[in-house]
């Protein structure tokens, strides 16, 4: 094991002072006068944070311990990975074997699982499903061949562990050549941190499941729209989702109120900085880690390539900003010219809050931090998929539903030319062409359940809310293209479905309305090529992640889009993705905010 | 006669609240436009009146051709709102999907799967109101709260309010509840209530319904059985109105009957009071808001003239000044 530091960091604020995004000096417990530490927080170790050091090799030790650690300025203990927050980069090649010793010094057990790695399924890392844990006290050894190169991650699979700092990146060389061309390369991890107990977190939202949103309608902002608009178009905008006791600014069940946003654990204030030089081909692989946080990002003065998603090659295609969310990973390609710095401006999907972080020359240079957007209300579209045309009378002016075209993308569907010009919501035209028979489960219709989507979208060139209409070019799912094709060219036998479900006033989140202790297995037959249609019957996005195999995300005509780990559907979306069942054993299948993971938003699926 | 208006308006509200609550989910396939109906100033032409559980299901999940094809007459029939009335609750298609199918009869493995929140146990106590009541004459406290200890759907539920005048207590009540979720906002409640203090203490049964009527409003109507054949209803009513995100005014009604005249306790048969009070809060955080109100409590039929020859007025107005927190 070999151990190779990235170029060591100038943090250019070393100013203590405690800042909404965050301290400066992220994580510097050490500089807390040994009197004014907690008793706990002169006995632990400190937590290393800011650019992880990267692991190289076929032979690795992990050590998982709570270390201390202070974003905020409140001195915390962190769960960490060798020290450090993000945990160490694992540096592999396609082709080795790898041997990974984890052991674990916390008195709870952990897990480590490696996100969108292809493995037998007794090395993946999900306590109860494949394999039992590592208790406190021991050491688990994970071995097996790496079949695939690209960006990855790891992660625990306990509790909540991830949340409390124990997640790292993994780049795997190709055994062949690298497809992209870059300079330099920099892991851009990001990640959102409490201060609070995550469980305590997790018993709050089951108590008040709006209690981190302030940004609910007020009666201020009604008459702010009565005096806009109009005493009738107010009422209206606000009737539907009053009546159907929904709230239109659910975007994030967490947000900055107790939510640091960290770059390469690094604090907004604390800057993480990639150093490059003007003219440069710089590579930044983004790693969604947040564990219920989806990211806006974007480079003010930079166009952004996206080149590699999940850990595939896809066609390049150049954006101005993209949405991921926790599980996915985005490379992109950027050019920074000249002798300036530019703000690497991750916002939360609510807008409560953003990770940031800069690109220079040289250490200790900033550019301007954007403002936040505005949050916006999600649309009738969001909560009742093509029935929300807004042609239809008595819709108007509710819930702002987005009559202009939003931006249509490079990838959008070839065989929508007919309605390619025509002004419309997203997703009319796709689901008009397609006949789609919604099937419920029967149990999506009890108290699990707030709502059924009967007429879901389809399409995928949907940037998704606060993103419609930005004025910037966005990414969206129907501009990725895997490069090569899909891995197996045989349709699918059969096709299964679920849907997405939960109910936001209980704080509870199921697959067909059944949280997990409620539900069975899903068995995909060994060897079958089988089509999954995931229906998004809430009004959050969900990034799905199926452990063990690809999802080969289509377009909503059928046509092979892109090879995934994790897809992210939208609310009141319809996805269908192929699976080839050849990876024998018990797998996790779960919504990847943990939240939602942890209420039950999760299945086993079993390949035999 | 401007007391009667606004005993007019509450007894609408009350009326209203209780048609919401028992149209709702549990007792209807999709939301019944009987709770619409009952709504002042909804637009009847969006409704979708002759929504039938069939029909509905029909028209909505049925192919997507169908719905292009409805689209033009959506207003007229099955306009937007009615869509979004079956979005939830009713009772599953016979052809429902079988949640379990995909199982093909695997279960999980040898290795003891993993216990998420669903199956854990949370808890949470909230005190509604912690007021001083002061009235022209008198100045008393209050208290009235909630906690709960369970599952998702299946918890206990303990409810207690009291009134402590002079340092007695005056009146309390304190129900234990089995709270069952059977919709999306609405749990049953099944269970005992026991109400002490001044005069001779009353044990009841109790079933109730508590949960989010629509637009938000909370709701909570009980109906108890006591012995001798006593009967009551209580019912209570609360909206949370959002000035700002941290400033918020809480209108509140509570009314209570009863089917038999209970002497001992100044209680006539039929209404016997009704308050409705407006709470103004400030969350310095989300667990702790301190508040002030004012409350207009009126007694009605006998137990008015039962209070009247006790020397009390029958209605009276309150000012309050309390807290609202939970943990």
């Amino acid at each position: 094991m070999k151990r190779i530091f990235q170029p060591s960091l100038v943090l250019p604020d070393r100013s203590r002072r405690r800042f909404i995004q965050g301290l400066a000096a992220g994580g510097a417990i050490l500089g807390l006068s040994p009197l004014l530490k907690p008793v706990w927080a002169r006995e632990a170790a400190a937590t290393a944070t800011g650019m992880a050091p990267v692991l190289s090799g076929t032979e690795f030790d992990l050590t998982i311990a709570e270390t201390a650690v202070n974003f905020t300025g409140t001195p915390r203990m962190a769960t960490t990975i060798n020290g450090s927050i993000p945990a160490p980069i694992l540096h592999w090649r396609e082709g080795d074997t790898v041997t990974l010793r984890v052991t674990n010094r916390l008195t709870v057990p952990t897990s480590i699982h490696w996100h969108g790695i292809i493995l037998p399924y007794q090395m993946d890392g999900v306590p109860g499903v494949s394999f039992k844990g590592i208790p406190p006290g021991e050491t688990f050894v994970y071995r097996f061949k790496v079949q695939q190169s690209g960006t990855y991650w790891y992660h625990s699979h306990s509790g909540f562990q991830e949340q409390t700092g124990m997640y790292g990146a993994i780049i795997i060389d190709p055994a062949r050549g690298n497809r992209i061309r870059a300079d330099r390369d920099y892991v851009v991890q990001l990640s959102d941190w409490t201060d609070e107990d995550p469980m305590s977190v997790f018993a709050k939202l089951k108590k008040q499941s709006d209690y981190y949103n302030f940004n609910q309608p007020t009666a201020v902002d009604f008459f702010r729209d009565v005096a806009d608009k109009g005493m009738g178009a107010a009422l209206d905008k606000r009737r539907m989702w009053n009546r159907m006791r929904m709230s239109p600014t659910d975007l994030a069940d967490i947000s900055a109120h107790t939510y640091t946003f960290l770059m390469n654990g690094t604090t907004p204030a604390g800057n993480w900085t990639g150093l490059f030089k003007p003219g440069e081909r710089v590579r930044l692989r983004f790693i969604g880690s947040g564990t219920q946080s989806f990211f806006d990002v974007r480079i003010p003065g930079l166009k952004m390539t996206v080149v590699h998603v999940d850990g595939q090659d896809v066609e390049p295609v150049t954006v101005d900003e993209f949405r991921f969310g926790p599980g996915e990973t985005y490379d992109v390609i950027v050019e920074p010219k000249g002798d300036r710095a530019y703000t690497i401006f991750a916002q939360a999907m609510d807008r409560t809050g953003f990770a940031r972080g800069t690109l220079a020359p040289r250490a200790g240079m900033t550019d301007e931090v954007p403002a936040l957007d505005k949050p916006e209300w999600l649309t009738m579209g969001d909560m009742m998929g093509t029935m929300s045309h807004g042609d239809m009378p008595g819709m108007q002016g509710m819930g702002g539903i987005d009559h202009s075209k939003h931006a249509m993308s490079g990838g959008m569907a070839k065989g929508d030319v007919q309605d390619a010009q025509v002004p419309r919501e997203p997703g009319m035209a796709v689901a008009a062409a397609a006949p789609i028979r919604v099937r419920h489960a029967r149990t999506e219709y009890g108290p699990s359940v707030d709502m059924r989507v009967d007429a879901p979208r389809t399409n995928l060139d949907d940037p998704g809310i606060g993103l419609r209409n930005n004025g910037r070019h966005v990414l969206t799912y129907a501009d990725l293209h895997t490069i090569g094709g899909p891995l197996d060219k045989r349709g699918a036998e059969r096709e299964i479905e679920l849907h997405l479900t939960g109910n936001m006033e209980r704080y509870t989140w199921s697959i067909d309305g059944l949280e997990f202790g409620k539900s069975t297995p899903v068995h995909f037959r060994h060897g079958e090529r089988l089509r999954v249609i995931l229906h998004n019957d809430t009004m959050m996005t969900h990034p799905m992640h199926l452990h063990g195999m690809w999802s080969e995300l289509q377009s909503p005509d059928g046509r092979f889009l892109a090879r995934r780990h994790t897809i992210s559907v939208q609310p009141a979306q319809r996805v269908g993705f192929l699976v080839t069942a050849d990876a024998l054993g018990r797998w996790a299948w779960h919504c990847h905010l943990l939240y939602h993971m942890d209420a039950g938003m999760f299945r086993e699926v079993v390949v035999a | 006669m401007k007391k009667k208006r606004v005993n007019f308006i509450v007894v609408a509200m009350v009326a209203l609240s209780m048609s919401a609550v028992w149209a709702q989910e549990p007792t209807a396939p999709a939301i019944t436009t009987t709770e619409m109906d009952t709504m002042p100033g909804m637009d009847h032409s969006q409704m979708n009146h002759g929504s039938t559980p069939g029909a509905t299901q029909d028209g909505m999940s049925g192919s997507a051709q169908d719905t292009g094809h409805d689209m033009k007459n959506m207003n007229k029939s099955d306009g937007m709102d009615s869509a979004g009335m079956s979005m939830r609750g009713g009772s599953a298609p016979v052809d429902a999907r079988d949640p379990h199918a995909y199982s093909d009869g695997y279960d999980f493995g040898p290795i003891p799967r993993p216990r998420l929140a669903d199956e854990h146990n949370f808890g949470s106590v909230l005190v509604n109101r912690l007021e001083s009541v002061m009235t022209s004459d008198n100045t008393s406290a209050t208290y009235d709260l909630q906690a709960w200890y369970g599952r998702d759907y299946d918890r206990v539920v303990l409810k207690a309010e009291g009134d402590i005048d002079n340092g007695t207590l005056e009146e309390a009540s304190t129900e234990l509840l089995w709270g069952y979720a059977v919709a999306t906002f609405w749990d049953t409640q099944l269970g005992v209530r026991y109400d002490s203090g001044e005069g001779p203490d009353r044990t009841w049964l109790a079933l109730g319904i508590q949960g989010l009527a629509p637009y938000w409003f909370e709701v909570d109507a009980t109906a108890y059985i006591g012995d001798e054949g006593r009967t009551a209803l209580g019912l209570e009513a609360e909206y949370e109105l959002l000035l700002t995100q941290k400033l918020i005014l809480q209108p509140r009604i509570e009314a209570n009957a009863y089917g038999k005249r209970d002497p001992e306790l100044g209680i006539g048969s039929g209404l016997s009071d009704m308050s409705a009070g407006l709470r103004l809060r400030y969350e310095t955080r989300r667990e702790f808001a301190p508040y002030l109100g004012v409350e207009w409590a009126r007694k009605f039929g006998e137990t008015k003239d039962f209070a009247r020859a006790a020397g009390e007025d029958p209605s009276e107005t309150r000012y309050v000044a309390g807290v609202r927190l939970w943990f």
